[in-house]
């Protein structure tokens, strides 16, 4: 590799990259030191570069709001329960569409992934998921979004760049279609397998619309919905009313605002560095060959 | 295929192909029922929109309405005020937010290092993973009269001012927004295209006394023109749905003369007021125009390089 010397360019690149990464990290972490710091010190302005007397006081009142909880918990069953549906159909989707020799094939892929480019609209599907008697149940949030076709693309290429000869001497060795499926090619398809289940983990983690058209009962909120609550609409936790605390009572606190937030991104940010790298390859896979 | 032989044995040919792979066959009758019931069916479901539906009726017994409804947002100047916005947004998202992946691959591409290459990348696709409520909710609280933008224009003598509220603001928060959070998420495709162009190109052009500017123009653009172009017309197929969850969570009364799109029009007409078939009736619209929008965008882009997505 040709190494360069650094011209005026390459100080100004390094320079606009810096600023992003700036503006980037900054926001994320003003909210955390926000969060750490005490009402007042917020109030007053105080807190620019480092938190200002530090306290746990915010994230106390957070994790023992029940309200925020039972949210959490709805969203780790909603993700779980979301995400094995999604995988399970992915797979049994894309697997028959990437076998050549599949009769039909091009009329079945046409009709998937025409859904892509043509929605047949909001209220329609609310009537459908409504008529199914879905609606207030924990099934209106796992089964409208079971596929996304964009994954399933993703998968289908990877399939399809199996080497036939793997099909050829399974089937040689006396194995059927389905052991061909489950001890073969899935065992080689965990790169693929990896990267969609990130992608689909994220995106029931973060779901909040389908929550707001579709629950009612606030025992079944995901934790989006009570971020929404309290982060935009300024709704009190129940805490900070019952205590009566003068951290702000008339008005959320920051701090306590940001620790909700904090609380529903961490899990994503400390899962993130380790998962990097697979949605890097996955997403590439995808592009280049799709 | 042998079909135009006699039927007998065309059938033969074809049951047995249907029956080599009965077990994938089996395999796909879940995953249709799926695209069936919640992507075929609500198609079919749009007839609401030509009838006054009412949900204790039915689709079956509610009465029928013609284009009433159709004409009812026709002749509607809010309506048209709506499309408006959305096309504005659309325009504004390609000229600003649309470039600026392209741009940041081709620079974090120039950059020299690769551990720093890979340390921009790895904090540019963070934002991509905050959901649409907490980067709202940053807005939100960012944005407010004491919220951090404010402290640091007061900071620089200026005076604090409520963004939100604010009609003519609306459209730069939220491309702003789109751009911080998707400009690296975004750039992976075009930094794998980049990648994959041959090196020994840009090394030929050096040795010919081509300068930065020269190599990009004639070897990087050319060589990321496909996969931009394939984005392109994927967001032109998006357009009509422009940012819609984030919209809904900014907006309010004053901003609605800049905010308002067709899409959070539906949501509001149809499941808060209950309007079903007038909402029912303009996502028809909507769906109609962007199915037009992409074909017609797919086929001007293969005319003009051969790219296209179908």
């Amino acid at each position: 590799m040709l190494k360069r010397k650094m011209g005026w360019f390459d100080y100004l690149n390094v320079l606009l990259m810096l600023l992003i990464i700036v503006v980037i990290f900054y926001p994320i972490y003003y909210m955390g030191i926000v969060s750490v710091s005490s009402g007042l010190a917020v109030q007053r302005g105080e807190v620019y570069l480092f938190p200002v007397d530090l306290t746990w006081k915010a994230y106390e009142i957070v994790l023992n709001d029940p309200m925020i909880l039972r949210s959490y918990a709805n969203t780790l069953l909603y993700t779980s329960l979301g995400v094995l549906i999604n995988l399970t159909l992915t797979i049994m989707c894309a697997y028959p569409l990437s076998r050549k020799h599949l009769y039909g094939k091009g009329i079945i892929a046409f009709f998937v992934i025409f859904t892509m480019f043509f929605d047949g609209g909001l209220i329609p599907r609310y009537m459908v998921v409504h008529s199914l008697n879905m609606v207030n149940t924990i099934w209106a949030i796992v089964l409208p979004t079971a596929i996304s076709v964009f994954n399933l693309i993703l998968m289908r290429t990877f399939f399809e760049n199996i080497p036939d000869e793997l099909h050829e001497s399974a089937i040689v060795d006396g194995a059927g279609e389905a052991r061909t499926l489950l001890q073969i090619i899935l065992p080689l398809s965990m790169p693929v397998i990896a990267t969609i289940f990130i992608f689909y983990t994220v995106a029931h983690w973060n779901s909040f619309f389908p929550a707001l058209i579709y629950l009612n009962e606030k025992s079944l909120y995901p934790l989006q919905i009570i971020v929404r609550n309290i982060v935009i609409q300024g709704e009190l936790a129940a805490q900070v009313t019952e205590m009566g605390t003068s951290e702000g009572m008339s008005v959320m606190a920051l701090n306590v605002k940001y620790a909700v937030v904090f609380i529903a991104i961490l899990p994503v940010l400390a899962v993130y560095p380790f998962v990097q790298r697979f949605f890097v390859q996955g997403a590439m896979l995808g592009a280049v060959k799709g | 295929m042998s079909s135009e032989r006699a039927s007998s044995s065309g059938w033969l040919q074809v049951s047995r192909k249907l029956n080599k792979s009965k077990f994938l066959y089996a395999m796909l009758v879940l995953p249709i029922s799926y695209f069936l019931v919640f992507h075929y069916a609500p198609m079919l479901g749009n007839l609401m929109a030509f009838q006054d539906f009412s949900i204790r009726k039915g689709l079956l017994g509610s009465p029928w309405a013609g284009f009433k409804y159709f004409e009812q947002f026709l002749f509607e100047p809010y309506f048209w005020k709506v499309v408006r916005n959305t096309l504005l947004l659309n325009l504004y998202s390609l000229i600003f937010y649309f470039p600026a992946p392209i741009i940041f691959a081709i620079l974090v591409n120039e950059l020299i290092g690769s551990k720093f290459k890979r340390v921009i990348q790895t904090v540019a696709y963070v934002p991509h993973f905050l959901s649409t409520v907490v980067v709202a909710g940053m807005l939100v609280n960012f944005l407010s009269v004491s919220g951090l933008i404010n402290e640091i224009i007061t900071w620089f003598g200026g005076s604090a001012q409520t963004f939100l509220s604010q009609a003519d603001w609306f459209r730069t928060i939220f491309i702003g927004s789109e751009i911080w959070q998707g400009l690296g998420w975004s750039s992976i495709v075009y930094l794998a295209a980049l990648t994959a162009i041959d090196p020994g190109l840009y090394e030929a052009a050096t040795i010919d006394g081509a300068n930065r500017w020269h190599k990009i123009r004639h070897i990087t653009l050319p060589g990321i023109s496909a996969v931009a172009t394939i984005m392109l017309l994927l967001s032109i197929g998006q357009m009509l749905s422009v940012g819609f969850e984030k919209i809904l969570l900014l907006y309010s009364g004053p901003t609605y003369e800049t905010a308002d799109v067709i899409q959070t029009y539906v949501y509001r007409r149809g499941l808060i007021d209950a309007d079903l078939s007038f909402a029912a009736a303009v996502g028809i619209f909507q769906s109609v125009i962007s199915l037009i929008l992409i074909v017609s965008a797919n086929q001007l882009s293969k005319k003009i390089n051969g790219t296209r997505l179908f």
